[in-house]
């Protein structure tokens, strides 16, 4: 391990303490008994089987996310519509799995498949809009995610809503659809390794082929990569196809793991979430599923907190912020960087002298 | 019956209701592009200054003296943007979406200790923009009752448009901005702190979506709720670089969303598909970028001879 990378993880770890001691600060200053709220916060989730289940089942569509959004940052482009891939995946699992009959076992992989397929049309749209006419992915990718909010609604209600049922909510999913539970005493899913599959497989594909390698070549130095021979415009399409795929499959495996039922008539924040663990995990599927734990673990001990003290789960969502704004800020131990990096070169000189 | 909803003065009036927060976050976002930084966290400076205006006008029992201290907040957080974007060398876009994502908690816990309540500000004694009708002008027939009876910062959003025209266009501040947006060393090279006209053009940029947000709790609503920008600045985004990013094109998309919110307020209440109707301005949006990036390309391959 060189010192650079000792560095990052130093800036990463530092980064995440001083958020949880900004929000820890603003637990002080606005709750009547601070001290419980925090003990809570962070040993709420081992205090039972079923609470660390929780952890582990809010982890699951983390790292599906973690992992879309790393293969599709990992080219450089800033694609939001995974927050929409990941909603039309749910959608789509939901409307397959009612509309066809198909074997155990196969029935719950197809729809997963289709799933995926859908979310590669919803973040493929913004990258093949900026290749045929040069707009901006940013802006376009942030439409698609209201386009296929109100779209999954007007489908929601109009075709797949169950009248029986009270809320607006989806026809239940044949049970040989769904992804069965894996421990008895929590709702943790076959999902889970899915989800794990899924971050093996990002981490593969980016770190250890050559279509991988171009991805990031393109991501780091998109003029270097084009003079080098690499046809940065097919590369980067089929970064954004294969991230909107992961997001695709992470909803409907979320769908058919916790939900059983179309219930999503907001935008679940999920595409929000994928850019904290790309920022933790440095772009690097294999480690997402350690930054998706992370979160899970921290967003599990709010929703604790918040049912036995008077601190709301939102406080999480301002250490949230803060993290990002630290791990990201390039200037942030930059001192402290030049002088690791001088004090190696003097005694890589001194060495060289001696001899 | 909808042809004649839609042709009808009360529906151009709701359409320019509903426009008013979007055109004054396109036109923040106007000025900040310009600068050559795209500022994403107009949805989060929304959200904030949504709840600020509750808060400040009820704390100052004026809402003009509220709507000052709000659009001091507003551009205080774009200058926090700045000084992450420009100081500690943040990427933009992940500092706005972090200044987004505090902005939904914050809000949240802020209105918790101020009011005791998660979801709504009843409890704070806001105030809010009144609605005025304009002499003489309320009489021509049609466009008095669309133009007439409006809020005064609808009024002063129209004005607005023309304001940061001028000054992106007429003053030497604003070519400065536009040189440094268009190529920031040849601006450097002539003089132009290019660091400074970003801070500048950031912290404008948070004021004038500070006038957006305080317009959601106090004059479009009448309270602050929980998550009110609803994807505002996102639509704002979308709106400037529709209009490319200049102000009039701005307000011209802008009309559009605020339109589309006001005809899918009133299909709500009949039998219509609304979410297809609500479909309709991100549709429009994403061909209409499409259409004007594409044309924009063949301009530029046209003059470059490739």
């Amino acid at each position: 391990m060189n010192s650079s990378t000792k560095l990052n993880i130093l800036r990463t770890l530092l980064a995440v303490f001083i958020a949880l001691l900004i929000s820890f600060g603003i637990i002080f200053l606005t709750s009547d008994e601070p001290v419980k709220a925090i003990v809570q916060l962070l040993t709420g989730p081992l205090q039972s089987q079923r609470r660390f289940g929780n952890v582990i089942e809010a982890m699951i569509p983390l790292i599906f996310t973690g992992v879309g959004i790393s293969i599709m940052f990992a080219a450089n482009e800033i694609n939001l519509a995974g927050e929409g891939a990941f909603h039309l995946g749910g959608l789509a699992a939901t409307y397959f799995a009612l509309n066809t009959a198909l074997p155990p076992v196969i029935s719950p992989i197809a729809t997963i498949l289709i799933a995926g397929l859908c979310g590669m049309i919803v973040t493929g749209i913004p990258a093949l809009m900026k290749i045929k006419t040069e707009s901006d992915v940013l802006v376009s990718s942030l439409m698609m995610n209201y386009l296929v909010l109100y779209f999954s609604t007007y489908v929601l209600s109009n075709i797949l809503r169950d009248p029986a049922a009270g809320a607006v909510v989806s026809f239940a999913v044949p049970s040989v659809t769904q992804l069965g539970t894996i421990f008895n005493g929590t709702r943790i899913h076959v999902g889970l390794f899915i989800a794990l599959a899924a971050a093996a497989i990002g981490y593969i594909f980016l770190y250890k082929t050559k279509l991988g390698y171009e991805i990031r070549v393109t991501g780091e130095n998109r003029e270097f990569a084009r003079y080098s021979g690499i046809n940065v415009v097919k590369i980067t399409l089929v970064s954004q196809l294969f991230g909107g795929a992961i997001f695709g499959i992470g909803g409907g495996v979320e769908l058919l793991g916790m939900y059983n039922r179309f219930t999503w008539t907001s935008l679940l924040g999920y595409g929000w979430d994928a850019i904290i663990i790309t920022t933790l995990a440095k772009k690097n599927p294999i480690y997402v599923p350690l930054a998706a734990f992370f979160l899970a673990y921290l967003r599990t001990g709010a929703s604790i907190m918040s049912r036995s003290t008077d601190v709301v789960t939102e406080i999480v969502t301002i250490t949230q912020g803060i993290i990002i704004l630290l791990v990201v800020a390039e200037q942030f131990l930059s001192k402290y960087k030049h002088k690791i990096i001088s004090k190696e070169a003097k005694a890589a000189l001194v060495e060289k002298e001696g001899e | 019956m909808i042809i004649e909803a839609v042709f009808s003065p009360e529906f151009l009036n709701a359409t320019l209701r509903a426009t008013t927060p979007i055109l004054f976050a396109a036109l923040a976002s106007c000025i900040a592009s310009k600068s050559g930084v795209i500022n994403m966290a107009l949805e989060g400076i929304m959200l904030f200054t949504a709840l600020f205006g509750v808060i400040f006008s009820a704390a100052f029992q004026s809402a003009w003296l509220g709507l000052l201290a709000t659009m001091a907040v507003g551009g205080f957080i774009g200058f926090f943007l700045a000084f992450f974007v420009l100081r500690l060398k943040t990427d933009e876009i992940l500092a706005a979406i972090a200044i987004n994502l505090i902005a939904n908690g914050a809000t949240i816990l802020i209105l918790l200790y101020v009011s005791g309540d998660r979801g709504i500000s009843s409890s704070i004694p806001s105030l809010i923009i009144p609605r005025v009708t304009l002499p003489i002008i309320k009489d021509i027939p049609f466009l008095g009752q669309v133009l007439s009876n409006q809020n005064i910062l609808t009024y002063v959003s129209l004005i607005m448009v023309a304001v940061v025209h001028i000054f992106l266009y007429r003053t030497p501040l604003g070519l400065k901005i536009r040189a440094v947006g268009e190529n920031k060393d040849a601006a450097e090279s002539v003089g132009i702190s290019s660091d400074k006209i970003r801070y500048i053009s950031l912290t404008l940029s948070g004021v004038l979506a500070s006038m957006g947000g305080f317009f959601l709790s106090g004059g479009y609503m009448t309270k602050f709720t929980i998550g009110m920008s609803a994807g505002r600045g996102f639509i704002a985004l979308a709106a400037g670089a529709m209009g490319g990013n200049t102000p009039i094109g701005s307000f011209l998309v802008s009309l559009l969303f605020g339109a589309a919110q006001a005809l899918s307020n009133i299909l709500q209440l009949g039998a219509w598909p609304h979410e297809l109707v609500q479909m309709l301005p991100y549709v429009t949006t994403l061909i209409g970028l499409g259409i004007y990036s594409y044309s924009r390309m063949k301009k530029r391959q046209r003059l470059t001879g490739k």
